[in-house]
C-alpha cells in the first residue's frame, strides 16, 4: 500500500522567511523535544511581520519544522488570533463574553462599529482597523473590555471609543 | 471597607500611559489591595498567596521577593525527599483552584514511578472562562511565588521540565514570567542543581493564541504539542502518558502557587485555616472574586467560609445603585446559576454543590434584574458554541443547535416544545456523552435558567391561538363523527382487536376511579 503524505511542497525557506524569523523559530524549537511543538509560536513570530500569515509563510514553517503542510494549516485556522487573511494596522478586539455582556457590551460594540463604519470581521477602507469580536479576556472585574494589539483596555464606555482609536494611527 | 476601596475609575489616557509604562491592567487599580482585613496584619500565615501585595504594590524582582521569605518554601522542600512533600501536600488537601476542586497531591500520587526518562509539570494558566481572573493577578503580580511553586512540585514529582500554558491575551504576564525565569537562572534557582542540590529543573513560558478548550487538560497538552487543540481520550490520564507520552501533571496557576506557603507553615497550620471562620472543611484560602453591576469588582484572599452574601454585599460593595441581584454564577460561565434563595451558601466546594452548582473558580458573578434571562443565555451558548473544538458531533452539533433554539425564542419565533427541546440538549450533551466537559460545561448555565426562570422564556413563547371555525361546519362535523362512531360500535363488535380491549380497559379504569371518588363522595354522608 502507498501511503500518501500530505509533506510540504519543497520551497527555499530562506526566500520566504527572513533569517530573523528562521533564527526566532529555530531558538523556539530548544524549548522543547519536538520541532512541531514551535508551529504556534512559529506562525506568531511570522504573523508580526503584516499582521496575517500567508500561505508561503504555512508552507515555509512547515519546510522547517518537518511536518506536514495541513498540521500548520490545521493549527493556523483553529486559533482565534492567528489571521489568515489581510488584516488591518490595528486589530480591535471586542470582549463579548458574560461579564463585559452584563457591563454594556452591546452599546460599545454599537459603538465601535459606527465609528469605524464596518462590522465584525471587516476592515476599514484605509486599511486601519479590523473588528473582532473576542472571548473572554480574563479582564471581568473591568468590564466592557477591548484589547488593540497588544494593550488591554477597561472599562471602555462608548462615549470614549473616538478618544482611544486616536491612540492608534 | 466600601467607601475606602471605590475604585478610580481610570481615563482613556491612563489607561493608556499606564499601559505604555509596562503596567498590566490588574494594576490599573492600584490603590486596591486584594487582601481582605487589615493590611498591616496581612503575613503568609494569613493570607498566604497575597500578603506581599500588602506592603509591596508589585513584585517585580528577585532580590524583593526573597526579602519577603521568598524561596523559603522550596528549601524546606529540598531538605526533603520528593515522596515526603507529595504526602505533605496530599495531606493537606489542596484542592485544585482550576475549577474541579480535585486534591492536588493525590493527582501528583498518580504519576507513574521514574523510569530515566523526562516527566513533565505543566502550569494551566490558560484562564479563558468568562467570569474568572485571578490568574493573570497571580503572574503579573507575583510570578516568583508561581514560579517557586512549580519547583516545589517539580521536586515533588520528579519533573525535569515545565511548561507554563499561558493564554495569548496575557501578554505582560507571559512577558514577567519569561523574565522572572531568566532572573531564577542567573540565580540558580532553575536549571542544573539548584540551589547546590541534585534537582534539576527547566521552565519555559508557552503561549495560546485564543482557544477556550486549550484549558482542558489533554487538550492543553496537545496545543503545547503544537497541534490542533482537540481533547485526548482518557484514560490513559496524563500522569501515566501526557505530554509527548511522557507522566505530566497539569496543575491551575493558583494550585501552584498554595505550595510555598505550605511548605513555610505546615500542613497542620492549611489545615487550621478554615477555623478563622469555623464553618467550612475545605482548607486553606482561595481567591475569591466578583464582577458584574456590584460597585466594587474585585479579587480577595480569603479563607473558606464566607458567604456569597458577604462576599458581594461587604467586598464587592454590594450592587450597583438602581441595580437588584437576580441571579449569579458561582465560578465561571460553566457554572449552574444560583438565585437570591442561596446567598447564604458558603463558597466551598462542598456547600455549593449542595446548593445544586460547582464552586469553578469561585469569582462570583452577578446578573440584575434588569437583566432578560433569555438574550443572556444566548449569549453565554454563542461563547461555547463559537469555542466548541468540533471534535465531537454531540457539542460539534448540539451547541449550535442549542443557539439556534435560544435566537428563535429571543426574536418571538420560538414555537411550543422548544424549551423542552433545549431540555433535550441538556441531557443529551450531558457528561458521558461527549468527548470532553466543554458541552457539560455550557449546559450547566442552560439548565439551571431553565429551572429557575423557566417563565422568562414561556412568555418568549407566542402561541398562535386556534384557528376561528365556522359554526355550522363544526355542529356537521360534529354529527357526521357521531355517525361514524354509531355505526362502529353496531357494525363490527369487538371480539378479540386489540383497540377494543385498550378501551375496555380505560372504560374500567375510569369507571373504578369514578367508584372510587363516589364511595369518598359518600362517605361524609354515612358519618352523618
Amino acid at each position: 500500500m502507498k501511503i500518501v503524505t500530505d509533506k510540504a511542497p519543497t520551497v527555499d525557506v530562506a526566500t520566504i522567511l527572513t533569517a530573523q524569523e528562521i533564527e526566532g523559530i529555530k531558538e523556539y524549537i530548544q524549548h522543547y523535544p519536538h520541532a512541531r511543538a514551535a508551529s504556534l509560536d512559529a506562525l506568531k513570530l511570522v504573523q508580526k511581520r503584516n499582521g496575517w500569515v500567508d500561505d508561503a509563510q504555512v508552507n515555509a514553517i512547515a519546510n522547517l519544522l518537518d511536518v506536514p503542510v495541513t498540521d500548520i494549516e490545521g493549527v493556523a485556522t483553529f486559533f482565534n488570533r492567528i489571521y489568515r487573511s489581510p488584516v488591518g494596522r490595528h486589530v480591535i478586539l471586542v470582549c463579548d463574553s458574560i461579564a463585559c455582556y452584563l457591563t454594556g457590551y452591546e452599546a460599545l460594540s454599537a459603538k465601535f462599529k459606527e465609528q469605524l463604519g464596518i462590522d465584525y470581521g471587516q476592515t476599514t477602507p484605509d486599511g486601519r482597523f479590523t473588528l473582532l469580536p473576542i472571548c473572554c479576556l480574563g479582564n471581568c472585574d473591568k468590564g466592557p473590555s477591548v484589547l488593540i494589539d497588544e494593550d488591554t483596555f477597561g472599562p471602555v464606555s462608548p462615549e470614549e471609543v473616538a478618544e482611544l482609536l486616536e491612540y492608534y494611527p | 471597607m466600601t467607601s475606602e476601596a471605590q475604585p478610580k475609575r481610570l481615563s482613556i489616557a491612563e489607561q493608556f500611559a499606564r499601559r505604555k509604562q509596562g503596567k498590566a491592567p490588574s494594576q490599573l487599580n492600584e490603590q486596591r489591595v486584594p487582601i481582605y482585613g487589615d493590611k498591616e496584619t496581612a503575613t503568609i500565615e494569613t493570607r498566604p498567596l497575597t500578603w506581599r501585595l500588602a506592603h509591596h504594590d508589585a513584585i517585580l524582582d528577585l532580590a524583593t521577593y526573597q526579602s519577603l521569605r521568598g524561596f523559603e518554601g522550596l528549601k524546606n522542600a529540598l531538605d526533603k525527599a520528593p515522596k515526603e512533600v507529595g504526602d505533605m501536600i496530599k495531606a493537606a488537601n489542596v484542592r485544585g483552584r482550576g475549577g474541579a476542586g480535585f486534591n492536588a497531591g493525590l493527582k501528583w500520587s498518580f504519576m507513574t514511578p521514574p523510569d530515566g526518562g523526562p516527566r513533565y509539570l505543566i502550569c494551566n494558566a490558560d484562564e479563558m472562562e468568562p467570569g474568572t481572573f485571578k490568574d493573570r493577578l497571580l503572574m503579573e503580580r507575583l510570578p516568583f511565588q508561581l514560579i517557586e511553586g512549580m519547583l516545589i512540585t517539580a521536586h515533588a514529582i520528579g519533573a525535569t521540565d515545565g511548561y507554563i500554558f499561558i493564554r495569548g491575551e496575557y501578554i505582560i504576564a507571559a512577558e514577567r514570567l519569561m523574565a522572572a525565569i531568566d532572573e531564577c537562572i542567573a540565580n540558580n534557582l532553575m536549571g542544573d542543581n539548584i540551589l547546590g542540590s541534585d534537582f534539576s529543573f527547566h521552565l519555559h513560558v508557552h503561549t495560546g493564541a485564543g482557544r477556550y478548550i486549550c484549558g482542558e487538560e489533554t487538550a492543553l497538552i496537545n496545543c503545547l504539542e503544537g497541534r490542533r487543540a482537540n481533547p485526548r481520550t482518557k484514560p490513559p490520564f496524563p500522569q501515566i502518558s501526557g505530554a509527548w507520552g511522557r507522566p505530566t501533571v497539569v496543575n491551575n496557576v493558583e494550585t501552584l502557587s498554595n505550595m510555598p506557603a505550605i511548605l513555610v507553615n505546615g500542613v497542620d497550620w492549611y489545615q487550621n485555616l478554615p477555623n478563622e471562620k469555623g464553618n467550612s472543611t475545605t482548607p486553606g484560602t482561595k481567591i475569591f472574586g466578583c464582577s458584574g453591576l456590584v460597585n466594587d469588582p474585585g479579587l480577595w484572599e480569603l479563607p473558606f467560609g464566607y458567604s456569597a452574601r458577604e462576599i458581594i454585599e461587604e467586598f464587592a460593595g454590594g450592587m450597583q445603585q438602581g441595580k437588584t441581584l437576580k441571579a449569579w454564577l458561582p465560578g465561571g460561565a460553566s457554572t449552574d446559576f444560583l438565585t437570591t434563595e442561596h446567598l447564604d451558601t458558603i463558597m466551598d466546594f462542598d456547600s455549593i454543590q449542595k446548593a445544586g452548582s460547582r464552586m469553578g473558580t469561585g469569582l462570583i458573578m452577578v446578573v440584575d434584574e434588569s437583566q432578560d434571562m433569555v438574550p443572556l443565555l444566548k449569549n453565554l451558548e454563542i461563547f461555547f458554541q463559537r469555542e466548541s473544538c468540533g471534535w465531537c458531533t454531540p457539542c460539534r452539533d448540539g451547541l449550535p443547535w442549542g443557539v439556534k433554539l435560544l435566537t428563535a425564542i429571543d426574536d418571538g419565533e420560538g414555537q411550543v416544545g422548544d424549551i423542552e427541546k433545549l431540555e433535550g440538549l441538556t441531557r443529551d450533551l450531558w457528561i458521558g456523552k461527549t468527548f470532553c466537559a466543554h458541552a457539560p460545561g455550557a449546559m450547566e448555565p442552560l439548565m439551571s435558567a431553565i429551572k429557575y426562570f423557566r417563565h422568562e422564556f414561556e412568555s418568549k413563547i407566542v402561541v398562535e391561538p386556534a384557528p376561528e371555525v365556522d359554526e355550522q361546519t363544526s355542529q356537521w362535523a360534529e354529527s357526521e363523527i357521531q355517525k361514524v362512531m354509531s355505526t362502529m360500535s353496531k357494525g363490527k363488535p369487538a371480539t378479540s382487536s386489540k383497540a377494543s380491549t385498550e378501551t375496555n380497559n380505560h372504560s374500567d379504569a375510569k369507571a373504578g376511579s369514578e367508584g372510587e371518588s363516589n364511595d369518598s363522595a359518600s362517605k361524609p354522608s354515612d358519618v352523618k
